[in-house]
């Protein structure tokens, strides 16, 4: 019975090359915007700074991830070699943190790299296959040659006409709304 | 604001600059004929959504088949007994150890593109590193069959891994083979995990040009939802540049405890220090070499040589004169010590491997790993294209010929010579590793048709176009 809405999302402008972005971007900020996003075929170099947004907190994840491996590898040879099971080879000491270095230090990699992919994934909030701005007609040009700016309403500085015309004079092209079709 | 310290910087520099007059440096483009960011995402995607050419399943098939061998020879291990391999007293590792080692080498260079030179800003790998990568995965599959089977009773392996068992005893963790296992499956992880990841924003252009419901479906799960914005790039070259940096000391780690399997036993010829360093390099050396097996094929085939430039080539034969020549130093410099250290054992194992029962192979290996790669040093060599792709074969021969040579002139000269023997493999050992390469094959091809063989965002950053300033001066 329900009938299907369009909720708005956001307001988008392409551009064609990464220095209009790049420049775009920049005065998207000095605006005033905070909730806005750029899409973009490759990293482009300085619009993390342009856009005003910092450092990523992957390494976080990586530091915990490695520590963890570091102990676990611990655990592992002292637990199995020198607790639940004693065995004496090659007249070594039972646990030692020299001997089976190789195996800590190859799960504090192993665990780094599964904190840092797992890290990654959880900072962009993936997996996620619904977005809205999948919505927009030529979403799939911004993964080859097209540069977009989508800022969202939940910016607080969102007005429908000014946002609109303030992307146009930044000169981005296609200039509309993304809109979502919820049931 | 903050430009302002770094123009002046620029602008000191400048004035140098006009005093010295430094020659002209010409950095040559990394993608040739000003090829655009659409023209990048065309080519890379039209391989995996274009037809699937003839060519392709006629390898298809003759891989599946050459892999065939690989199952036989192994169903007919299992079913009949070890003994069907050529190992026995006093060669007991044989090929199966041979061929591991092998396989884990040529991996390395996939890591090294990939990892070592992200690190050090090598922006010629961009357009290899994908194919290199798919190359270090298959490659370790391959590797792993064999410790795998030559456990003897491949129903335990598992034995080998800390889990609880029925005879409640533990891996014992002061034995190199033990560590082994650790940094075999560590990097066997961490090689899928980095070629996953780097893959992601590819899967998620191929995604979003598909037409197929199935293409969709496949690509929209593994892409995970990937939507090109500037925060996910952000966290995803963080993560990038940190997978860079574990993989760096994982890759070198690997091949060290590789070699540990070796340089721990007392044994002659070795029981040597420099067996970490020589085997990373060896490993280094044969990857580049497996590298361009594979990919100047490939180029030819799909028209990449717009993407792998001669000068790509050129990098790449480089890196082989240079682990090859390291490799050349560690034959002699093993020699040396061995008659430095004056232990009589070791000088005997060291003449007995150039001069002794398996004189043969060890020449094979000089003249492929020393002799051949020095003819890069030629420029008219290293742009003669089928010239490089035979050396680069050489090269893997001459590979796979040290580590045979290694394991075997050891054992087959045991310290009483009423112990001696003389190894040789059987039709099983044989076909077994000759399998392999059809398994390699069956993946990667496999890899070319459904995955993205280049890094479209990577090449697209090398590009100038990707610059923030490009065409502003």
């Amino acid at each position: 019975m329900s009938k299907a809405i369009d909720i708005k999302y956001g307001a988008s402008a392409t551009f064609n090359s990464a220095r209009h972005v790049y420049e775009a971007a920049g005065k998207v900020r000095e605006e005033g915007y905070s909730v806005w996003e750029c899409y973009t075929p490759m990293p482009v170099h300085g619009l993390d700074a342009q856009m005003g947004v910092g450092r990523s907190k992957v390494p976080i994840f990586t530091l915990f991830g490695g520590i963890t491996g570091f102990f676990t590898g611990m655990m592992i040879v002292w637990y199995m070699n020198a607790y639940d099971y004693p065995l004496i080879v090659g007249g070594k000491p039972y646990f030692s943190p020299i001997y089976p270095f190789p195996v800590f230090y190859e799960l504090t990699i192993l665990f780094a790299a599964f904190g840092t992919l797992f890290g990654m994934f959880f900072l962009n909030r993936l997996p996620r296959h619904n977005h809205p701005v999948f919505e927009h007609p030529n979403f799939g040009r911004t993964g080859d040659d097209r540069f977009m700016i989508v800022i969202e309403v939940e910016d607080p500085n969102f007005d429908d006409e000014k946002t609109l015309s303030f992307l146009k004079d930044l000169g981005g092209k296609s200039v509309g709304f993304i809109k979502e079709r919820v049931k | 604001m903050a430009s302002s310290p770094k123009t002046k910087e620029v602008e000191f520099q400048h004035e140098i600059m006009r005093k010295v007059k430094p020659a002209p440096w010409h950095d040559d483009p990394l993608v040739l004929n000003k090829r655009s960011f659409h023209w990048v995402t065309e080519k890379i995607c039209g391989i995996v959504e274009g037809k699937t050419p003839k060519w392709w399943w006629w390898c298809f098939i003759i891989a599946m088949f050459v892999a065939s061998f690989t199952g036989m020879g192994l169903v007919y291990l299992v079913s009949t007994g070890v003994g069907v391999w050529g190992n026995n007293n006093p060669v007991n590792w044989g090929w199966a150890i041979v061929n591991f080692v092998f396989w884990i080498g040529i991996g390395h260079a996939g890591t090294l593109i990939s990892a070592v030179l992200c690190l050090l800003k090598q922006k010629w790998r961009t357009s290899i590193n994908r194919a290199s990568e798919a190359m270090t995965v298959f490659a370790v599959l391959c590797a792993g069959i064999f410790p795998l089977f030559h456990v003897g009773r491949v129903w335990f392996a598992w034995w080998l891994f800390p889990l609880p068992n029925a005879n409640a005893i533990w891996p014992q963790f002061r034995s190199p083979l033990e560590w082994d296992v650790f940094a075999v499956s560590t990097y066997a992880t961490v090689s899928i995990l980095f070629w996953y990841m780097g893959m992601i924003p590819d899967l998620a252009v191929i995604r979003d040009r598909a037409t197929q419901t199935w293409r969709k479906v496949f690509y929209g799960i593994f892409s995970m939802g990937w939507r090109n914005a500037n925060n996910h790039w952000r966290n995803f070259e963080m993560a990038y540049l940190l997978l860079a940096g574990l993989s760096t000391p994982l890759v070198l780690s690997v091949h060290t405890i590789v070699s540990f399997d070796f340089a721990v036993a007392n044994l002659p010829g070795w029981h040597t220090t420099i067996f970490p360093p020589y085997f990373v390099a060896g490993a280094i050396f044969s990857g580049f070499g497996m590298v361009l097996t594979l990919l100047l094929p490939l180029r030819a085939v799909f028209g990449l040589r717009d993407l792998i430039t001669q000068n790509h080539i050129d990098n790449m034969c480089k890196i082989i004169i240079a682990t090859g020549s390291m490799v050349g130093y560690a034959y002699s410099m093993e020699f040396f010590i061995a008659w430095y250290g004056a232990n009589s054992y070791e000088g005997f194992a060291f003449v007995n491997r150039a001069f002794g029962n398996y004189w043969w192979a060890y020449w094979i290996m000089v003249s492929c790993n020393v002799i051949c790669p020095q003819l890069f040093w030629f420029k008219s060599i290293r742009e003669n294209t089928p010239l490089v792709w035979i050396i680069s074969i050489f090269v893997n021969i001459g590979m796979w010929f040290e580590r045979f040579v290694i394991a075997n002139t050891t054992l087959s000269r045991d310290f009483l010579p009423s112990s001696w023997g003389y190894y040789s493999p059987t039709i099983v050992d044989i076909f077994t590793f000759v399998g392999t390469f059809g398994f390699f094959s069956v993946l990667f091809l496999l890899f070319l048709r459904f995955l993205p063989l280049m890094p479209m965002a990577e090449v697209k950053m090398v590009m100038p176009e990707a610059d923030p300033h490009y065409g502003k001066h």
